[in-house]
Protein backbone atom coordinates (compact mmCIF):
# COMPACT_ATOMS: atom_id res chain seq x y z
CA UNK A 1 0.00 0.00 0.00
CA UNK A 2 1.04 3.15 -0.99
CA UNK A 3 0.65 6.83 0.60
CA UNK A 4 -0.71 8.16 -2.52
CA UNK A 5 -3.41 5.48 -2.54
CA UNK A 6 -5.19 6.64 0.27
CA UNK A 7 -7.71 9.06 -0.42
CA UNK A 8 -10.64 9.51 2.10
CA UNK A 9 -9.84 11.31 5.60
CA UNK A 10 -9.78 8.37 7.58
CA UNK A 11 -7.08 6.62 5.06
CA UNK A 12 -5.35 10.12 5.53
CA UNK A 13 -5.46 9.66 9.19
CA UNK A 14 -4.40 6.26 8.96
CA UNK A 15 -1.46 6.91 6.68
CA UNK A 16 0.03 9.57 9.08
CA UNK A 17 -0.11 7.29 12.03
CA UNK A 18 1.95 4.69 9.88
CA UNK A 19 -0.61 1.87 10.20
CA UNK A 20 0.42 -0.59 7.29
CA UNK A 21 -0.86 -3.93 6.30
CA UNK A 22 0.42 -6.33 8.89
CA UNK A 23 3.10 -9.01 8.14
CA UNK A 24 1.77 -10.71 4.95
CA UNK A 25 3.83 -13.89 4.76
CA UNK A 26 2.70 -15.54 7.68
CA UNK A 27 -0.35 -17.82 6.88
CA UNK A 28 -3.73 -18.20 8.08
CA UNK A 29 -6.43 -19.80 6.47
CA UNK A 30 -9.98 -21.14 7.70
CA UNK A 31 -12.18 -23.64 5.42
CA UNK A 32 -15.62 -24.29 6.53
CA UNK A 33 -17.80 -27.51 5.64
CA UNK A 34 -20.81 -29.20 6.36
CA UNK A 35 -20.73 -29.52 9.94
CA UNK A 36 -17.22 -28.42 10.67
CA UNK A 37 -14.66 -25.43 10.31
CA UNK A 38 -10.62 -25.81 9.85
CA UNK A 39 -8.17 -23.56 11.27
CA UNK A 40 -4.89 -23.66 9.61
CA UNK A 41 -2.27 -21.12 10.84
CA UNK A 42 1.85 -21.19 9.87
CA UNK A 43 4.01 -22.29 12.53
CA UNK A 44 6.56 -20.20 11.60
CA UNK A 45 7.57 -17.46 13.97
CA UNK A 46 9.33 -14.62 11.49
CA UNK A 47 10.73 -11.10 12.74
CA UNK A 48 12.20 -9.59 9.44
CA UNK A 49 14.11 -12.32 7.45
CA UNK A 50 15.05 -14.52 10.27
CA UNK A 51 12.88 -17.50 11.94
CA UNK A 52 12.83 -17.81 15.27
CA UNK A 53 10.13 -20.29 16.47
CA UNK A 54 9.01 -23.21 14.45
CA UNK A 55 6.33 -24.36 16.58
CA UNK A 56 4.41 -21.03 16.66
CA UNK A 57 0.53 -21.55 18.30
CA UNK A 58 -1.27 -18.06 16.45
CA UNK A 59 -4.62 -19.20 17.74
CA UNK A 60 -6.37 -18.62 21.22
CA UNK A 61 -9.48 -20.26 22.33
CA UNK A 62 -12.27 -17.78 22.96
CA UNK A 63 -14.75 -19.93 24.45
CA UNK A 64 -15.67 -23.73 24.22
CA UNK A 65 -16.82 -23.15 20.19
CA UNK A 66 -14.96 -20.72 18.54
CA UNK A 67 -11.51 -20.48 17.64
CA UNK A 68 -9.42 -17.10 16.87
CA UNK A 69 -6.20 -17.05 14.74
CA UNK A 70 -3.93 -14.23 14.39
CA UNK A 71 -1.48 -12.45 11.81
CA UNK A 72 0.53 -9.35 12.17
CA UNK A 73 3.01 -6.46 14.49
CA UNK A 74 4.48 -8.86 16.66
CA UNK A 75 3.30 -7.80 20.13
CA UNK A 76 -0.04 -6.70 19.05
CA UNK A 77 -1.29 -10.16 17.93
CA UNK A 78 -1.05 -11.41 21.36
CA UNK A 79 -1.59 -8.85 23.42
CA UNK A 80 -5.10 -8.31 21.30
CA UNK A 81 -6.31 -12.06 21.20
CA UNK A 82 -4.87 -12.38 25.14
CA UNK A 83 -7.43 -9.14 25.64
CA UNK A 84 -10.38 -10.35 23.81
CA UNK A 85 -9.89 -14.14 24.90
CA UNK A 86 -10.00 -12.48 28.81
CA UNK A 87 -13.49 -10.69 27.84
CA UNK A 88 -15.19 -12.80 26.22
CA UNK A 89 -14.54 -15.86 29.30
CA UNK A 90 -15.59 -12.96 31.84
CA UNK A 91 -18.92 -12.99 29.57
CA UNK A 92 -19.49 -16.31 29.63
CA UNK A 93 -18.57 -16.77 33.32
CA UNK A 94 -21.25 -13.31 34.30
CA UNK A 95 -23.79 -14.81 31.91
CA UNK A 96 -23.59 -18.89 32.51
CA UNK A 97 -23.21 -19.37 28.73
CA UNK A 98 -21.10 -18.91 25.72
CA UNK A 99 -21.87 -15.86 23.43
CA UNK A 100 -22.16 -17.52 19.50
CA UNK A 101 -19.30 -17.13 17.06
CA UNK A 102 -21.40 -14.01 15.40
CA UNK A 103 -21.58 -12.22 18.90
CA UNK A 104 -18.12 -12.62 18.82
CA UNK A 105 -17.10 -11.50 15.57
CA UNK A 106 -19.32 -8.80 16.39
CA UNK A 107 -17.53 -7.95 20.06
CA UNK A 108 -14.18 -8.32 18.39
CA UNK A 109 -14.95 -5.81 14.91
CA UNK A 110 -16.03 -3.41 17.70
CA UNK A 111 -12.32 -3.71 19.66
CA UNK A 112 -10.77 -3.63 16.70
CA UNK A 113 -12.88 -0.44 15.25
CA UNK A 114 -11.97 1.41 18.95
CA UNK A 115 -8.72 0.64 18.80
CA UNK A 116 -8.53 1.79 15.32
CA UNK A 117 -9.75 4.90 16.13
CA UNK A 118 -7.06 5.46 18.98
CA UNK A 119 -3.56 6.75 18.99
CA UNK A 120 -2.09 3.74 18.36
CA UNK A 121 -4.38 1.17 17.02
CA UNK A 122 -3.76 -2.91 17.14
CA UNK A 123 -2.49 -4.56 13.43
CA UNK A 124 -3.75 -7.71 13.08
CA UNK A 125 -5.32 -9.70 10.83
CA UNK A 126 -7.86 -12.42 12.08
CA UNK A 127 -9.60 -15.22 11.31
CA UNK A 128 -12.40 -16.65 13.70
CA UNK A 129 -13.80 -19.88 13.48
CA UNK A 130 -16.52 -21.61 14.99
CA UNK A 131 -19.37 -23.70 15.23
CA UNK A 132 -23.04 -22.17 16.19
CA UNK A 133 -24.86 -24.91 18.66
CA UNK A 134 -28.17 -23.13 18.35
CA UNK A 135 -27.98 -22.58 14.33
CA UNK A 136 -26.05 -26.26 14.43
CA UNK A 137 -23.41 -24.67 11.46
CA UNK A 138 -20.16 -23.62 11.55
CA UNK A 139 -19.40 -20.34 10.76
CA UNK A 140 -15.98 -18.38 9.60
CA UNK A 141 -15.44 -14.70 9.84
CA UNK A 142 -12.90 -13.02 8.21
CA UNK A 143 -12.06 -9.42 10.03
CA UNK A 144 -8.50 -7.32 9.15
CA UNK A 145 -6.52 -4.92 11.10
CA UNK A 146 -8.88 -1.96 9.33
CA UNK A 147 -11.90 -4.01 11.26
CA UNK A 148 -13.27 -4.41 8.27
CA UNK A 149 -15.58 -8.51 8.99
CA UNK A 150 -17.03 -10.52 6.71
CA UNK A 151 -19.02 -14.15 7.31
CA UNK A 152 -17.29 -16.50 4.53
CA UNK A 153 -17.41 -20.62 3.73
CA UNK A 154 -13.76 -19.98 3.41
CA UNK A 155 -10.86 -17.12 3.76
CA UNK A 156 -7.01 -16.49 4.37
CA UNK A 157 -4.90 -13.53 5.27
CA UNK A 158 -1.86 -12.63 3.65
CA UNK A 159 -0.64 -13.76 0.45
CA UNK A 160 -1.61 -17.17 1.36
CA UNK A 161 -4.48 -15.34 -0.11
CA UNK A 162 -3.39 -14.79 -3.41
CA UNK A 163 -2.51 -18.65 -3.69
CA UNK A 164 -5.16 -20.61 -1.78
CA UNK A 165 -8.23 -18.78 -3.00
CA UNK A 166 -8.79 -19.91 -6.27
CA UNK A 167 -8.07 -23.54 -5.48
CA UNK A 168 -10.39 -22.66 -2.56
CA UNK A 169 -13.17 -20.75 -5.89
CA UNK A 170 -13.14 -23.89 -7.27
CA UNK A 171 -12.95 -27.41 -5.22
CA UNK A 172 -15.02 -25.75 -1.97
CA UNK A 173 -18.54 -26.76 -2.05
CA UNK A 174 -20.39 -25.53 1.03
CA UNK A 175 -21.80 -29.61 2.01
CA UNK A 176 -18.07 -30.56 2.15
CA UNK A 177 -16.79 -33.43 4.61
CA UNK A 178 -13.85 -33.32 7.10
CA UNK A 179 -12.32 -36.08 4.75
CA UNK A 180 -12.79 -33.44 1.54
CA UNK A 181 -11.90 -30.36 3.45
CA UNK A 182 -8.61 -32.12 4.90
CA UNK A 183 -7.83 -32.51 1.16
CA UNK A 184 -8.65 -29.06 -0.43
CA UNK A 185 -6.31 -28.14 2.85
CA UNK A 186 -3.68 -30.18 1.60
CA UNK A 187 -3.74 -28.84 -2.22
CA UNK A 188 -3.44 -25.62 -0.81
CA UNK A 189 -0.47 -25.98 1.72
CA UNK A 190 1.51 -27.74 -1.41
CA UNK A 191 0.43 -25.30 -3.53
CA UNK A 192 2.26 -22.53 -0.82
CA UNK A 193 5.13 -24.58 -0.20
CA UNK A 194 5.54 -24.34 -4.64
CA UNK A 195 4.72 -20.48 -4.27
CA UNK A 196 5.66 -18.73 -1.21
CA UNK A 197 9.32 -17.33 -1.55
CA UNK A 198 9.68 -18.19 2.52
CA UNK A 199 9.40 -21.24 4.68
CA UNK A 200 6.56 -20.79 7.10
CA UNK A 201 7.09 -24.25 8.70
CA UNK A 202 4.34 -26.27 8.05
CA UNK A 203 0.74 -25.42 9.54
CA UNK A 204 -0.97 -26.17 12.89
CA UNK A 205 -4.35 -27.83 12.37
CA UNK A 206 -7.26 -27.08 14.67
CA UNK A 207 -10.54 -28.38 13.74
CA UNK A 208 -14.22 -26.50 15.38
CA UNK A 209 -17.31 -29.08 15.55
CA UNK A 210 -20.32 -29.72 17.12
CA UNK A 211 -17.46 -31.59 19.72
CA UNK A 212 -15.69 -28.46 20.73
CA UNK A 213 -12.20 -27.42 19.55
CA UNK A 214 -9.89 -29.73 18.87
CA UNK A 215 -5.83 -30.01 17.89
CA UNK A 216 -4.98 -32.20 14.83
CA UNK A 217 -1.64 -33.56 13.47
CA UNK A 218 -0.91 -32.18 10.09
CA UNK A 219 2.10 -34.02 8.72
CA UNK A 220 4.66 -31.50 6.81
CA UNK A 221 7.47 -34.01 5.63
CA UNK A 222 6.47 -34.68 1.97
CA UNK A 223 8.81 -32.68 -0.25
CA UNK A 224 6.95 -30.72 -3.03
CA UNK A 225 8.85 -29.22 -6.40
CA UNK A 226 7.73 -26.30 -8.29
CA UNK A 227 6.57 -27.55 -11.87
CA UNK B 1 -28.08 3.56 72.68
CA UNK B 2 -24.99 4.34 70.86
CA UNK B 3 -25.94 7.29 68.30
CA UNK B 4 -23.67 9.26 66.64
CA UNK B 5 -21.34 6.29 66.51
CA UNK B 6 -23.56 4.45 63.67
CA UNK B 7 -23.49 7.54 61.01
CA UNK B 8 -20.68 7.31 59.78
CA UNK B 9 -19.27 4.53 58.66
CA UNK B 10 -15.14 4.97 59.37
CA UNK B 11 -16.67 6.22 63.12
CA UNK B 12 -15.50 3.92 65.78
CA UNK B 13 -17.84 4.09 69.02
CA UNK B 14 -15.56 5.12 72.30
CA UNK B 15 -15.45 1.23 72.75
CA UNK B 16 -14.00 0.14 69.67
CA UNK B 17 -16.86 -1.04 67.79
CA UNK B 18 -17.57 0.01 64.11
CA UNK B 19 -21.35 -0.17 64.28
CA UNK B 20 -22.37 -0.47 60.30
CA UNK B 21 -20.08 -3.61 60.19
CA UNK B 22 -21.57 -5.38 62.93
CA UNK B 23 -24.81 -4.18 61.34
CA UNK B 24 -23.50 -5.92 58.26
CA UNK B 25 -22.95 -8.86 60.29
CA UNK B 26 -26.66 -8.83 61.51
CA UNK B 27 -27.73 -8.37 57.55
CA UNK B 28 -25.77 -12.05 57.13
CA UNK B 29 -27.58 -13.58 60.15
CA UNK B 30 -30.98 -12.43 58.55
CA UNK B 31 -29.92 -14.23 54.86
CA UNK B 32 -30.73 -17.96 54.03
CA UNK B 33 -28.43 -21.13 54.97
CA UNK B 34 -25.11 -22.02 53.03
CA UNK B 35 -23.17 -25.10 54.20
CA UNK B 36 -19.34 -26.52 52.82
CA UNK B 37 -17.87 -29.27 53.27
CA UNK B 38 -14.67 -30.76 52.21
CA UNK B 39 -13.87 -34.03 51.64
CA UNK B 40 -11.29 -36.35 50.00
CA UNK B 41 -10.84 -34.65 46.16
CA UNK B 42 -14.50 -33.36 46.87
CA UNK B 43 -15.89 -30.38 48.02
CA UNK B 44 -19.51 -29.48 48.71
CA UNK B 45 -21.61 -26.19 49.06
CA UNK B 46 -25.32 -26.52 49.81
CA UNK B 47 -28.23 -24.09 49.86
CA UNK B 48 -31.02 -23.11 51.30
CA UNK B 49 -33.27 -21.37 48.84
CA UNK B 50 -36.00 -19.35 49.45
CA UNK B 51 -39.26 -20.58 48.79
CA UNK B 52 -40.53 -19.40 45.71
CA UNK B 53 -44.00 -17.37 45.49
CA UNK B 54 -47.02 -19.10 43.20
CA UNK B 55 -46.01 -17.03 39.94
CA UNK B 56 -42.30 -17.20 40.41
CA UNK B 57 -39.81 -18.52 37.91
CA UNK B 58 -37.65 -20.45 39.71
CA UNK B 59 -36.04 -22.06 36.40
CA UNK B 60 -34.28 -18.78 35.48
CA UNK B 61 -34.61 -17.23 38.81
CA UNK B 62 -30.58 -16.82 39.89
CA UNK B 63 -29.20 -18.84 42.24
CA UNK B 64 -27.25 -18.50 45.66
CA UNK B 65 -24.40 -20.36 44.32
CA UNK B 66 -22.33 -18.72 41.85
CA UNK B 67 -19.07 -19.56 39.51
CA UNK B 68 -16.05 -17.58 39.86
CA UNK B 69 -13.99 -19.03 37.49
CA UNK B 70 -14.31 -22.64 35.79
CA UNK B 71 -12.50 -23.85 38.69
CA UNK B 72 -14.05 -21.74 42.08
CA UNK B 73 -17.38 -21.66 43.03
CA UNK B 74 -18.89 -19.18 45.62
CA UNK B 75 -22.00 -19.30 48.40
CA UNK B 76 -23.62 -16.32 49.71
CA UNK B 77 -25.70 -15.28 52.68
CA UNK B 78 -27.18 -12.07 53.13
CA UNK B 79 -28.49 -9.45 50.82
CA UNK B 80 -28.59 -10.89 47.15
CA UNK B 81 -27.79 -7.68 45.68
CA UNK B 82 -24.64 -6.92 47.17
CA UNK B 83 -23.61 -10.10 46.65
CA UNK B 84 -23.97 -9.89 42.70
CA UNK B 85 -22.03 -6.51 42.40
CA UNK B 86 -19.36 -8.93 44.70
CA UNK B 87 -19.47 -11.58 42.99
CA UNK B 88 -18.81 -9.79 39.57
CA UNK B 89 -15.89 -8.05 40.91
CA UNK B 90 -14.17 -11.67 41.71
CA UNK B 91 -15.12 -12.65 38.43
CA UNK B 92 -13.23 -9.57 36.61
CA UNK B 93 -10.41 -10.32 38.97
CA UNK B 94 -10.16 -14.29 38.04
CA UNK B 95 -10.08 -13.35 34.59
CA UNK B 96 -7.67 -10.20 34.67
CA UNK B 97 -5.43 -12.75 36.58
CA UNK B 98 -5.33 -14.95 33.97
CA UNK B 99 -4.87 -12.20 31.59
CA UNK B 100 -1.27 -10.70 33.45
CA UNK B 101 -0.28 -14.17 34.70
CA UNK B 102 -1.54 -16.52 32.56
CA UNK B 103 -2.80 -18.87 35.16
CA UNK B 104 -5.80 -19.56 36.60
CA UNK B 105 -6.31 -17.81 40.43
CA UNK B 106 -5.59 -19.84 43.44
CA UNK B 107 -8.77 -20.58 45.61
CA UNK B 108 -6.68 -18.46 48.37
CA UNK B 109 -5.49 -15.38 46.55
CA UNK B 110 -9.70 -14.61 44.96
CA UNK B 111 -10.74 -15.36 48.42
CA UNK B 112 -7.85 -12.71 49.66
CA UNK B 113 -9.11 -10.74 46.93
CA UNK B 114 -13.15 -10.52 47.86
CA UNK B 115 -12.32 -9.97 51.76
CA UNK B 116 -9.94 -7.07 50.64
CA UNK B 117 -13.23 -5.67 48.36
CA UNK B 118 -15.13 -6.50 51.67
CA UNK B 119 -12.48 -4.75 53.64
CA UNK B 120 -12.61 -1.60 51.83
CA UNK B 121 -16.28 -1.23 51.68
CA UNK B 122 -15.63 -0.55 55.80
CA UNK B 123 -13.21 2.26 55.58
CA UNK B 124 -14.74 4.55 53.04
CA UNK B 125 -16.52 7.30 52.63
CA UNK B 126 -19.73 7.26 51.20
CA UNK B 127 -20.22 3.40 50.94
CA UNK B 128 -21.89 1.33 53.16
CA UNK B 129 -19.50 -2.37 53.59
CA UNK B 130 -21.35 -5.67 51.64
CA UNK B 131 -23.97 -7.43 53.55
CA UNK B 132 -23.19 -10.74 53.02
CA UNK B 133 -20.80 -13.13 53.81
CA UNK B 134 -19.09 -15.82 51.35
CA UNK B 135 -18.12 -19.25 51.20
CA UNK B 136 -15.15 -19.87 48.43
CA UNK B 137 -14.60 -23.28 47.65
CA UNK B 138 -12.52 -25.00 44.86
CA UNK B 139 -9.46 -26.88 43.44
CA UNK B 140 -6.24 -24.78 42.82
CA UNK B 141 -4.84 -25.89 39.60
CA UNK B 142 -3.56 -28.97 39.54
CA UNK B 143 -4.13 -29.87 43.47
CA UNK B 144 -6.27 -32.89 44.51
CA UNK B 145 -6.80 -31.26 47.33
CA UNK B 146 -10.31 -28.80 48.33
CA UNK B 147 -10.25 -25.87 49.77
CA UNK B 148 -12.97 -23.86 51.69
CA UNK B 149 -12.99 -20.42 53.14
CA UNK B 150 -15.05 -17.66 54.29
CA UNK B 151 -15.36 -14.30 54.10
CA UNK B 152 -17.25 -11.67 56.25
CA UNK B 153 -18.23 -7.84 56.10
CA UNK B 154 -15.53 -6.95 57.64
CA UNK B 155 -13.21 -8.52 55.40
CA UNK B 156 -11.74 -11.45 57.40
CA UNK B 157 -11.02 -14.32 56.12
CA UNK B 158 -10.22 -17.63 57.16
CA UNK B 159 -9.92 -21.44 56.27
CA UNK B 160 -12.15 -24.15 57.08
CA UNK B 161 -12.97 -27.96 56.96
CA UNK B 162 -16.90 -27.28 56.80
CA UNK B 163 -18.65 -24.40 57.76
CA UNK B 164 -22.01 -22.85 57.56
CA UNK B 165 -23.40 -19.21 57.45
CA UNK B 166 -26.86 -17.12 57.65
CA UNK B 167 -29.80 -18.25 59.32
CA UNK B 168 -28.95 -20.36 62.17
CA UNK B 169 -25.52 -20.79 61.07
CA UNK B 170 -24.72 -21.91 64.89
CA UNK B 171 -26.63 -24.83 64.32
CA UNK B 172 -25.20 -26.38 61.58
CA UNK B 173 -21.87 -25.58 62.65
CA UNK B 174 -22.29 -27.18 65.97
CA UNK B 175 -24.20 -30.06 63.67
CA UNK B 176 -20.91 -30.54 61.37
CA UNK B 177 -18.71 -30.52 64.42
CA UNK B 178 -20.10 -33.41 65.60
CA UNK B 179 -20.64 -35.43 62.26
CA UNK B 180 -17.42 -33.94 60.06
CA UNK B 181 -14.58 -36.60 59.27
CA UNK B 182 -11.77 -36.27 57.85
CA UNK B 183 -11.34 -37.84 54.15
CA UNK B 184 -15.13 -38.72 53.09
CA UNK B 185 -15.75 -39.86 49.91
CA UNK B 186 -18.46 -38.04 47.28
CA UNK B 187 -21.51 -40.02 48.67
CA UNK B 188 -21.06 -39.00 52.43
CA UNK B 189 -20.01 -35.88 52.15
CA UNK B 190 -22.74 -34.86 49.86
CA UNK B 191 -25.09 -36.98 52.34
CA UNK B 192 -23.29 -34.54 55.60
CA UNK B 193 -24.09 -31.33 53.19
CA UNK B 194 -27.77 -32.48 52.99
CA UNK B 195 -28.19 -33.61 56.45
CA UNK B 196 -26.82 -30.44 57.57
CA UNK B 197 -28.65 -28.32 56.36
CA UNK B 198 -32.21 -30.50 57.13
CA UNK B 199 -31.20 -28.77 60.65
CA UNK B 200 -32.66 -25.40 59.42
CA UNK B 201 -34.48 -26.20 56.04
CA UNK B 202 -38.15 -27.17 57.38
CA UNK B 203 -39.70 -27.88 53.77
CA UNK B 204 -37.05 -29.95 52.82
CA UNK B 205 -35.79 -30.96 49.26
CA UNK B 206 -37.20 -29.07 47.14
CA UNK B 207 -35.58 -25.85 48.79
CA UNK B 208 -31.96 -26.70 49.15
CA UNK B 209 -29.56 -26.36 46.25
CA UNK B 210 -26.35 -28.83 46.14
CA UNK B 211 -22.88 -27.97 44.13
CA UNK B 212 -20.94 -30.75 44.02
CA UNK B 213 -16.83 -29.60 42.63
CA UNK B 214 -14.41 -32.25 42.17
CA UNK B 215 -10.54 -31.82 40.66
CA UNK B 216 -10.21 -30.34 37.46
CA UNK B 217 -14.16 -30.89 36.42
CA UNK B 218 -16.44 -28.57 36.12
CA UNK B 219 -19.11 -27.67 38.75
CA UNK B 220 -22.25 -30.20 38.94
CA UNK B 221 -25.41 -29.07 40.29
CA UNK B 222 -27.28 -32.05 42.01
CA UNK B 223 -30.75 -32.81 40.65
CA UNK B 224 -33.63 -31.89 42.21
CA UNK B 225 -34.37 -35.83 42.28
CA UNK B 226 -31.33 -37.08 43.56
CA UNK B 227 -31.24 -34.37 46.49
CA UNK B 228 -35.21 -35.53 47.35
CA UNK B 229 -33.89 -39.21 47.12
CA UNK B 230 -30.99 -38.27 49.55
CA UNK B 231 -33.45 -36.00 51.73
CA UNK B 232 -36.07 -39.69 52.14
CA UNK B 233 -33.22 -41.80 52.80
CA UNK B 234 -32.06 -39.51 55.37
CA UNK B 235 -35.59 -39.00 56.97
CA UNK B 236 -35.86 -43.06 56.84
CA UNK B 237 -33.11 -43.48 59.11
CA UNK B 238 -34.04 -40.47 61.30
CA UNK B 239 -37.58 -42.55 61.38
CA UNK B 240 -35.89 -46.08 62.42
CA UNK B 241 -33.79 -44.35 65.04
CA UNK B 242 -36.24 -42.92 66.57
CA UNK B 243 -38.83 -46.01 66.54
CA UNK B 244 -35.92 -47.95 67.58
CA UNK B 245 -35.21 -45.45 70.72
CA UNK B 246 -39.42 -45.66 71.50
CA UNK B 247 -39.21 -49.27 71.99
CA UNK B 248 -35.91 -50.56 73.38
CA UNK B 249 -35.83 -46.97 75.28
CA UNK B 250 -33.30 -48.74 77.65
CA UNK B 251 -30.44 -49.83 74.75
CA UNK B 252 -30.31 -46.74 74.10
CA UNK B 253 -29.84 -45.38 77.01
CA UNK B 254 -27.11 -47.44 78.30
CA UNK B 255 -25.02 -46.64 75.25
CA UNK B 256 -25.48 -42.80 76.87
CA UNK B 257 -22.61 -40.71 76.02
CA UNK B 258 -21.26 -42.24 72.33
CA UNK B 259 -21.53 -40.37 69.18
CA UNK B 260 -24.18 -43.04 68.26
CA UNK B 261 -26.66 -42.13 71.63
CA UNK B 262 -26.32 -38.49 70.22
CA UNK B 263 -27.36 -38.55 66.72
CA UNK B 264 -30.25 -41.22 67.90
CA UNK B 265 -31.75 -38.68 70.23
CA UNK B 266 -32.16 -36.24 67.08
CA UNK B 267 -29.75 -33.87 66.48
CA UNK B 268 -31.66 -30.29 67.60
CA UNK B 269 -32.04 -31.46 71.32
CA UNK B 270 -28.68 -32.12 71.76
CA UNK B 271 -27.66 -28.42 70.44
CA UNK B 272 -30.16 -26.47 72.52
CA UNK B 273 -28.56 -28.08 75.43
CA UNK B 274 -24.95 -27.19 74.88
CA UNK B 275 -23.21 -23.66 74.74
CA UNK B 276 -21.65 -22.72 71.48
CA UNK B 277 -17.75 -23.41 71.70
CA UNK B 278 -18.15 -26.57 73.78
CA UNK B 279 -15.76 -29.43 72.53
CA UNK B 280 -18.38 -31.72 70.30
CA UNK B 281 -18.97 -35.00 72.31
CA UNK B 282 -16.93 -37.90 70.23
Amino acid sequence: MTRSAYTCAASRELAQKDITNPNTLEVLLGITGKDFCIIAASKAAMRGASILKVNDDKTRTLNKQTLMAYVGEPGDTVQFAEYIQANIQLYSMRNGSDLSPYEVSSFVRSELAKSLRSRKPYTVNLLLGGYDPIKQKPELYWIDYLASCAPLPYAAHGYAQYYCLSILDKHHHPDITLEQGLKILRMCTDEMKRRLPVDFKGVLLKIIDKDGIREEPYSDDKQVYAP
Amino acid sequence: MASGYDRALSVFSPDGHVFQVEYALEAVKRGTCAVAVKGAAIVVLGCEKRSAMKLQDTRITPSKISMVDNHVCLAFAGLNADARILVDKARLEAQSHRLTVEDPVSIEYITKYVAGVQQRYTQSGGVRPFGISTLIVGFDPGSEEARLYQTEPSGIYSAWKANAIGRSSKTVREFLERNHKPAMDRATTIELTIKSLLEVVQTGAKNIEIAIMAPGKNVEMLGAEEIEKTVEKINAEKDAEASARRTGRGGAAAAGGGAAAASAQGPEQVLASRPAGDAPPE
